[in-house]
Parts: C-alpha cells; structure tokens; sequence
C-alpha cells in the first residue's frame, strides 16, 4: 500500500467524486487540488468555473486566489460573476466544493462568525462570499474538512450557506432550487452523505485506521449510519504521482 | 405583491430610480479630458460620508492608489460594499475609513488566511454589517445599472445571511415560487483599475470582469485608474473592446503597476511577500502603525509606494512571474 497522509487521501477521495464531463464551482486550496488532480486523471473534460468569471480554464498551477490569472489561465472564457451565477441558477453546474467554521447534522455551513451577537461577534469571518450562491444553486455539494467536535456542531453559531436547513423537505419549501444540497462530506476519518429522507448526515465509508466510534467520537452530534459501510478506498499510486508532481509540487495544500 | 419575510440588516443606500435619474440626467456627455492625479481625483470626487465601492476581485485588479489615497486623506464615516473585498479592504480597514458595510466577503485575503486588523475592527461592533452573498451583491449593482429597485434572486434563503441582511421574501406572483428581492446599489463613488483607457475614459479591461461593468454603471462618480493611456483614435478602431464607456466615469489616473500588490492579468503576478508582511505586521499594534505610516501616510503617491517596495526591479520580476504565463498561453503549451 501507498504512503501517504491525511490531507493526501482527501485531495484523492474529493477527486474521484467528479466524473468526466462534470462541471464544477472551486475555491482555492483543497476544492483546487482534488478538481486539478481529476482533470489531469480521471476527468479531462471537466468544466471548471471560478465566481469572478473563470470559465472552463486548464489550470496551470493552483490559483492564490479564485479571481486571479491562472483560474483563467487557457480559459474558453474570461466572464464575470453575474455569469457564472446565472450558469449555476440556471442548472448547468453539477458540483461545488466547500467548506466552513462549523457545519450542523443537515450540512447547513458557517463562514461568518463565532458567537451568537451579530453586531459584535467574537471571531469574525469573512462571510458568504460566493458559498451561499453555489450551495444554493449547484447540484451538489462536496464539503471536504477535518473532522472534530467544534467543527461539527449540533447547531451553527450562524448559518451562512444552506445545506439541508431543518431536515426533510424543509430546503424546497424554503424556496431553494429543487433537488440539489450537500451531497458528500469528506473529513480526514470518514466520507458521510445525507439520509435521503430525513437528510441527515450518515457514515457511508470510514478512513483506514479509523473506527465508526472515532467518527462519532469527533462529532457533536448523532451520526447515522449507512447499511452497508465501507472502508474507503486509499489513494492509488497514480493518484499520489499526479497530486505530488503536477497539482502541489510545493506541497501548499497536501503539506510536507 | 406580499412580504413574507425580511432580513433585519440595515439598507445604507438611498435605492429611488427617479432620484438617480435626476442625477445622471445632469452627468456630462461630453468628450472632455479627464486625466488628472489620484489625489486630484480623491480630493474632487470621495467625501465623508460617501458610500464606496471598489472593483476587481480583493487582491486582483484593484486601485490600490485609490484606496491608499482615501486612507492618507483621513476619509471617515465611508459606507462601503465588502463585495469579493480582501486587500482593498484590508487596507479601508487600517485607515478606519467606514462605519457601514454591506458584507458579501470580508475580513479574508482567501487562502491567505484572514486579516488581523480587519477582523479587529468588525469584532470590535464599530462598524454596522449587513449580510449578503457575492452574487446577491453582483445583482444589487445590476438592478441599479438597469434603474430598477429590485431584482429576484434564489439564494439566500432559510439562513442567517439572510436573517441579517436587508432583502425581502417574496412569492412570485406568476408560480408562487418564493424568491428573495434584493435592493439595487447606487454606490455614490467607485473606482475601478483597468489595463487600458483613453482620456476621456473609454476603458479596456483584460480578462475577467468580475462585477465591475456593472459596478461603473450602477455608482454616481467613478474614477478610473488605468496600466495607461491610449489614444481615443486606438478606442475607435475596436470599439468591440471598450467595456466602460467614457460617460460613466469621472477621472481618468494613469497609474501604472496601480493594481500592486494585487495581481493584474497580462501583466504582472501579486507581491506575496509583500501580502504575508501586511499580515504579520498587522499582529503588533505598534509595528503596524510604522509600517502604515511608511507606507501610506508618508507616500506622497503609489510610486513612491512602489519605491519603497522593490522599485521596478521588484515589477519586472512580478511582470515575468505573470508573462510565464502568458507567453505560454500564447503558444498554446508547455
């Protein structure tokens, strides 16, 4: 087997979520690593978008930011947010990736602060940004973090960006486009999706060396659990070979 | 049409299509030369109490020169939209310069981490926030740009972002599906850098637009910083290339490298080095107030600013960091 570490097999995990002919709505950092590793693997034909107007680059290097020149880099097109929001409104972008402080048992996300005043928060955050319109809009969300018992939170200090808001039907009904929210949650012990009923979160697969008590151990509240749960796959070594030698050769995201 | 629901947020701006008519009724069509100084342009155009708006996309793009120039002339009481904002607002936040905010993206430079200072002063309740998303805030420009007062939207929805923000719920009189309604934005002044304009302000923009051709339509007065000037003879031979026409904007300021040490596409790659040192510096109070007052207070103008952070020796190196790029784009490889 491979040697590798955590943030490695999530890159990897993330990655293989994406078919070829996908579109998908990055961020910079690990949504960046686990798009690249995909187009340059599994998914050459995937249409990457960035919110400032990216669209459909072929990503040279991971950009510092999702508004500069390499997330146009090689483009179709260089276009603006109103277009890329409107593409994403309108149903034709099949994926996001994400991230947040806190994310609660339906996959709802927090980005915007700690503490319950809003007009004097104890730690600031920077907001939506574009977070809320992808999650709203996108098919899917992938959210990719590390797992423990802060971040995962019975209930958000805010919630930023709507996941499955009070479970069931409540994201529809809340006038949200219709069939699409969290999709994967991929942590550094398990990979969870949402229970298609009540849309709570449940383990469908957990990392190699970690066990189903770990999981909920590091998680502030009840986990449901697949039927059948897996262990998930590690990282191939062509998967390493791409990641480490042409998505993070200086090993930004992937770490030393 | 019924409200069911309304966020809490305070709306800053004043969003009656007929009073900005009235407005840009008066706004000249003239050709006339606009170039002037950043100063001459800040002086003349932001006052206290303005509401700003700051195009590009945090640390790409952006008018630096501008925003250092409201911070050297001690502009206070700004309303400001933190709209994709990350070093522009950062340096807004070490000036202190607003005491209202509409908030989309703030306090963070992205995968740089987030700014000690900024998250100071909103942690500190001296400035009012109201919530919104990016594209809510891209649509607040358009919906002004358009002289309406509102357009729907379906984001939001059921969050706290909304809760604290100042759209409305609605249903859809035709189907019944609940939208949000934002509120269209007339920032009072903006300022937008570009790679390219005339004198009299017709602009050329290379690459992404993020929300700023909207953002030039929707402010009352917009001063443009330019990479440099060309000839308007240049702008009518390809008007397929002008994305802000001349009777948008109000000043015309050749600043080159004006979006350092933000990145600017085609010609030169961010400053990292210099963003990470904004960062640490920020963590000691005292070394920031030097650090600020040698690089802002006591720059008479973004060239010396420039100066004193590596000169051209330092552009050039940022203008081949980027040109790799470019040039391999061009030839369509490797």
């Amino acid at each position: 087997m491979a040697d590798y570490n955590t943030m490695e097999l999530m890159v990897c995990v993330a990655s293989r979520q994406l078919e070829d002919g996908a579109s998908v709505g990055v961020g910079t950092g690990v949504p960046c690593a686990a798009t690249m590793l995909a187009q340059k693997t599994h998914a050459p034909n995937l249409m990457i978008v960035f919110e400032a107007g990216g669209l459909a680059p072929l990503l040279p290097e991971m950009p510092i930011s999702v508004g500069d020149s390499r997330t146009f880099w090689r483009a179709v097109m260089a276009s603006g947010m109103v277009q890329i929001m409107e593409t994403c409104a309108r149903g034709m972008v099949d994926y996001t990736f994400l991230g947040g402080a806190q994310i609660d048992i339906y996959g709802n996300m927090n980005s915007t602060q700690i503490g319950s005043d809003h007009a004097k928060p104890k730690i600031r955050f920077p907001g939506s940004g574009g977070a809320n319109d992808f999650a709203s809009f996108c098919w899917k969300t992938i959210v990719v973090t590390p797992q423990d018992n802060k971040r995962f939170v019975e209930k958000c200090d805010f919630i930023t960006t709507p996941g499955y808001l009070t479970g069931g039907d409540a994201r529809e009904a809340a006038g949200l486009p219709k069939g699409c929210g969290p999709y994967r949650i991929i942590t550094n012990m398990a990979v969870m999706d949402f229970e298609p009923v009540s849309k709570r979160m449940r383990i469908i697969s957990i990392n190699p060396g970690y066990t189903a008590k770990d999981v909920q151990d590091n998680c502030g509240f009840e986990l449901l659990k697949a039927d059948k749960i897996r262990e998930t796959a590690p990282p191939t070594e062509n998967e390493l070979r791409v990641l480490r030698e042409e998505v993070d050769p200086n090993r930004y995201v992937i770490g030393r | 049409m019924e409200i069911l629901s309304e966020g809490l947020g305070k709306l800053f701006t004043n969003i009656d299509p007929d009073d900005a008519r009235a407005f840009f009724r008066d706004k000249s069509r003239k050709l006339e030369n606009k170039l002037m100084s950043v100063k001459a342009a800040v002086e003349k155009f932001v006052h206290d109490g303005d509401y700003l708006a700051i195009g590009g996309f945090g640390a790409n793009r952006i008018p630096t020169a501008v925003c250092h120039e409201i911070v050297r002339r001690r502009i206070k009481n700004m309303g400001f939209a933190g709209h994709t904002a990350t070093h522009d607002f950062q340096i807004l936040s070490a000036g202190q310069v607003f005491s209202r905010l509409d908030a989309s993206y703030i306090v963070g430079l992205e995968a740089r981490g987030l700014s000690p200072n900024a998250r100071k002063y909103i942690e500190s309740g001296a400035v009012q926030v109201t919530e919104w998303t990016n594209y809510a805030l891209a649509i607040r420009f358009r919906a002004a740009a358009m002289g309406v007062t509102f357009l729907p939207v379906r984001c939001s929805l059921g969050t706290d972002t909304f809760k604290y923000g100042a759209g409305k719920e609605v249903k859809c009189p035709f189907t019944g599906q609940r939208y949000m309604l934002v509120p269209a934005l007339y920032p009072d002044v903006a300022a937008i850098h570009v790679h390219e304009a005339d004198v009299y302000g017709n602009c050329r923009i290379r690459g992404i637009t993020i929300s700023d051709l909207d953002v030039s339509r929707a402010a009352k007065r917009l001063i443009i910083t330019t990479e440099r000037i060309v000839s308007s003879e240049q702008i009518r031979s390809d008007p397929v290339r002008t994305l802000i026409p001349y009777y948008l904007v109000d000043a015309v300021c050749e600043v080159p490298f004006g979006g350092y040490p933000g990145n600017m596409a085609y010609e030169y790659f961010s400053d990292e080095a210099h963003l990470q040192e904004w960062m640490r510096v920020e963590k000691d109070p005292a070394a920031f107030e030097k650090f600020l007052d040698q690089n802002i207070y006591q720059c008479k103008s973004h060239f010396d600013y420039i100066q004193l952070n590596g000169g051209m020796e330092k552009m050039l190196a940022l203008r081949q960091k980027e040109l790799f790029y470019s040039a391999a784009a061009q030839s369509g490889g490797e």
